[in-house]
């Protein structure tokens, strides 16, 4: 019985440990936790969609539902998986990069990773309350204006609140890497993933407050009567478009650059090379960033903005695809001539480049302002964009996380089930996406519920949908096999790739300091540098001393739980004003928190240094 | 106010870069306070507006430079970054702008 | 043991990047402060596309008068001058000063507060020009309540700092907060700056 009791106290001690957590290594967890999940809820929504979409006229989902679904899909899968994920990897791997004990704002951190989990339950709690929304995930107005029920309200309130998690997170990545960088680490001594990593945190900052506005916007529109998209009151519908499309370009960069700093990192490991090309490396990130801004409208060349401005756009997107092209080909030649070891992590990088050169292809096509008249709104535009998200940004993901798993757990993930979703979700993936690039130049639109038959598009859906269940087969696989390895899987030590950057520098597991002495970084690949000097450990930059750090702090839980309160209560006030309430104690609790912040100082605690090697294993 | 300056004790060279900062704060101040007059005052003489809304718009950037530089310190060393960051705001903000001012139609 | 190195006797030059959090505040603040930049743009450029879509309601050459506009800018630019002394106390370790510079700058930013919360009210219940009377309403109360909204956070944030620090004095652990406070009360009367010449004397001519 004590024992019982032991492992529910420890449970809970384990629980109450997460919720208070302002650990980066902690919070990469909690990201990757949630963000799978969402992953998995995201990938049952795409299953749907492909199962409606089987055969000709079918009614697996009803044309409502199907709505719901598609749109949820969108919205899931951008801002619920792809996004935590990436913050997992970042969390889990950017402060060991650069040599730091900790991040900037450990507190900001684990509060923008509970605004993003409470805007993501809101989102999906719409689920069980009347009805997902159902405008896109691009949520045009007036679609999404006028859709009846409070779907879009949820759209709304969930993302404007995840939305500024993710502002939050972008700013403490931004001062982390200007501020936190150990003795030597100049910024062009920075890997690769850091350096996207930072540009991504620039991007976030300035594209995130359009969409905040636009979120404003549609919630005043919708819950509190102004009428910004109202044409009958004199607004108009193309201002929702372009907040959203200045925000949207943006994200999507915001999505795909740490995906090639992930990959900026596996290629040189497996291939015994350095990066070929490190400067242009760094520079082609930033251009591309850069140009993210000048594009939005290229997403809107139908909206009939005029010759002009599509020109304008058309050609700024299409330069885009010149630091791509110097991207693609430094991977390639630092593949040339190595040492190539071909692992699950390289098998996901070395597909990345081919899948993602047809992807950016087929944007240059889009980007032909007059041409993509003609594309425009069909399903050659759905297979673009997942050859660019799923064959960049997932699989960097799971290249990622294949790379980092001992990092983050100390096991490496089992290699021959890794290269069975590997080679399932590959094929799976191609099989669904490359038919639909012909069903969208056939003429099939999208995010239609279904499609008649003998119009030459029954066998390319049916074709779309086997793949679709390849791919989930893969990712099932990849559970199966994250459960094996953390139950079965045998430690390893703390550099298991013979890496070359500084987070293989630390002995495994991770202490919850990761250094004890800050290291002195030598140049880029700094672990690398050591080995080929016949160390097997960084130089530190300090004696060994006392090491400062954050106190653990209940309250982020407590101001995103405040917000999802006050949620509640926005989109419900319309109904009965007693849920105004609601908008009050979620927003009281919400200001309390600040309050209690900003009056109780905190000057975090000290890890003596006798203590530092009995706690090492902490 | 001057007073106040010189009361506290006065150690040499900060003291002597500190003061000065806050002669330029005060001039910046009496600029925008007369920047603010000019513009008032311009639309209420009723000048032709072409005339007008391009004098106005260049006041307010020039007080909003003042600003930033004196009363928000970007001139100092150290502000790189934030300068850096505040021009990468300015010119999105700037796209943006210009975006709903020719690309809205009715 | 930290509160001698919080405390030092003579205080450093830019006690506000004294410290590694310091410097941590200070730039991250300074990043927020380049992405409000956005957020106001996308206000002033919806505000913009919106300005004339009265929908038969009131213009803005029928609604705005100067006067009190011109009253309210002379109290946020004067706010922004007291700010700026307060914060020049600090760094001289002048902490009765500074506080006293911060009381003038939230007096006088309430008072522009309640100007603004007047004008809104006369709006509303004189010429019947509310939120949801037009496009162009919707747009301006956003705008400039965002504004006002952001006015009101800066003010009781000063004041918690006040109160909070009355009995500690200065020291190197606040000393960042008081800076960056002053930042955003700065970054307040720069909005301003835009709001008085775009909305109002735009709206006049």
């Amino acid at each position: 019985m004590s024992t019982t009791i032991a492992q529910n106290r420890s449970f809970g001690a384990a629980l109450w440990d997460y919720l208070t957590t302002v650990d980066h290594k902690k919070i990469g967890i909690l990201y990757l936790v949630s963000g799978g999940f969402f992953f998995l809820l995201g990938g049952l929504e795409a299953m749907a969609i492909r199962i409606q979409l089987i055969k000709p006229a079918n009614d697996f989902v009803s044309a409502g539902f199907y709505n719901q679904i598609l749109t949820m899909h969108g919205t899931t899968m951008i801002f619920l998986a792809a996004m935590p994920l990436i913050f997992a990897l970042m969390n889990a791997v950017v402060p060991l990069q650069i040599g730091a004990r900790d991040v900037a704002f450990p507190f900001l951190n684990a509060l923008g990773f509970w605004l993003f989990l409470a805007g993501g339950l809101i989102l999906n709690a719409s689920w069980f309350l009347g009805g997902a929304p159902d405008a896109g995930w691009t949520a045009y107005a007036p679609l999404s204006t006028t859709s009846p029920g409070h779907g879009v309200d949820f759209y709304v309130l969930g993302l404007q609140i995840s939305g500024a998690g993710t502002l939050i997170a972008g700013i403490n990545f931004l001062v982390t890497i200007v501020n936190m960088r150990a003795p030597g680490m100049t910024y062009m001594r920075m890997p690769l993933f850091t350096w996207t990593t930072f540009v991504v945190s620039a991007l976030i900052l300035f594209a995130f407050p359009a969409l905040t506005v636009g979120l404003f916007l549609l919630m005043f529109d919708r819950l509190f009567g102004s009428g910004f998209f109202d044409a009958s009151m004199g607004g108009n519908s193309v201002i929702w478009e372009h907040l959203f499309w200045i925000f949207g370009h943006p994200e999507v960069y915001i999505l795909i650059l740490p995906a090639f700093g992930v990959f900026s990192e596996i290629l040189p490991v497996f291939s015994k090379k350095r990066l070929f090309g490190y400067t242009a490396m760094v520079f082609a990130t930033v251009l591309i960033g850069f140009l993210g801004f000048m594009v939005w409208a290229h997403h809107m060349f139908t909206v009939g903005l005029g010759p002009a401005a599509n020109s304008i756009f058309a050609v700024a997107t299409m330069a885009i695809a010149v630091p791509t092209g110097i991207k693609i080909f430094n991977w390639l030649f630092t593949l040339w001539g190595g040492n190539i070891t071909i692992n699950t992590a390289m098998l996901y990088s070395l597909s990345f480049i081919p899948t993602f050169t047809i992807g950016g292809m087929t944007g240059v096509m889009l980007a032909a302002a007059a041409a993509d008249y003609q594309f425009h709104d069909t399903y050659f535009v759905v297979a673009h964009f997942h050859y660019v998200i799923v064959g960049g940004v997932v699989f960097g993901i799971f290249a990622g996380l294949h790379y980092w798993w001992p990092r983050m757990f100390g096991k490496i993930l089992d290699e021959k089930l890794g290269k069975l979703t590997f080679w399932t979700f590959f094929i799976g993936f191609h099989l669904t996406f490359f038919i639909q690039h012909f069903l969208g130049l056939m003429g099939m639109p999208r995010r239609y519920w279904t499609f008649l038959p003998d119009q030459g598009l029954d066998t390319g859906n049916l074709i779309s949908t086997i793949g679709a269940f390849l791919m989930a087969f893969g990712t099932i696989v990849f559970v199966i096999n994250v459960i094996v390895t953390s139950v079965k899987g045998e430690k390893v030590g703390g550099d298991p790739w013979d890496g070359r950057t500084l987070e293989w520098a630390i002995a495994n597991p991770t202490p919850h300091y990761n250094f004890k002495q800050t290291p002195l970084v030598r140049g880029l690949d700094a672990f690398w540098i050591e080995k080929m000097d016949g160390r097997k450990e960084m130089t530190p930059a300090e004696p060994v001393d006392d090491i400062h750090m954050p106190n653990s702090s209940i309250l982020p839980f407590i101001m995103a739980l405040g917000l999802f309160i006050a949620g509640f209560g926005f989109i419900y006030q319309v109904d009965n004003s007693a849920w105004l309430a609601a908008v009050f104690i979620g927003m009281g609790i919400l200001l309390g928190c600040m309050f209690i912040r900003s009056v109780k100082d905190d000057h975090g605690y000290h890890i003596h240094k006798e203590d530092l090697d009995k706690g090492a294993g902490l | 106010m001057t007073e106040n300056i010189n009361s506290t004790n006065s150690d040499g060279y900060y003291e002597q870069k500190k003061k000065e900062e806050m002669k330029h704060q005060l001039i910046t101040f009496a600029l925008m306070i007369i920047f603010t007059f000019i513009a008032f005052g311009m639309v209420l003489a009723e000048l032709d507006k072409l005339f007008v809304i391009p004098i106005i718009i260049v006041l307010a950037i020039v007080q909003v430079i003042f600003q930033l530089y004196y009363f928000m310190h970007m001139s100092h060393k150290g502000h790189e970054l934030p300068s850096i960051m505040i021009y990468g705001g300015l010119s999105v903000a700037f796209l943006t702008i210009l975006t709903f001012l020719v690309l809205i139609w009715w | 043991m930290s509160n001698d190195t919080l405390n030092p006797k003579v205080m450093p030059e830019e006690p506000e990047k004294a410290t590694l959090e310091g410097k941590n505040k200070f730039l991250g603040f300074w990043f927020f402060l380049g992405g409000e930049t956005v957020l106001f743009a996308s206000l002033f450029g919806t505000f913009l596309a919106l300005r004339n879509s009265t929908n038969g309601g009131p213009s803005s050459q029928e609604l705005f008068g100067l006067d009190l506009v011109f009253i309210m800018t002379m109290l946020l630019l004067t706010s922004s001058l007291t700010s700026v002394v307060a914060i020049y106390q600090m760094k001289k370790n002048n902490f009765a000063k500074m506080q006293a510079w911060l009381a003038i700058t939230v007096i006088l930013g309430f008072g522009f507060l309640s100007l603004e919360i007047y004008e809104f009210y006369e709006y509303i219940t004189l010429e019947d020009f509310t939120f949801r009377s037009s496009a162009f309403g919707s747009a301006f109360y956003t705008l400039v309540g965002f504004h006002g909204g952001h006015v009101l956070f800066g003010l009781l944030w000063i004041l918690t700092l006040m109160i909070r620090n009355a009995k500690r004095g200065l020291n190197l652990y606040n000393a960042p907060k008081f800076y960056v406070a002053s930042l955003y009360w700065h970054f307040i009367d720069v909005v301003w700056v835009f709001i008085f010449t775009v909305v109002y004397l735009m709206g006049v001519i």
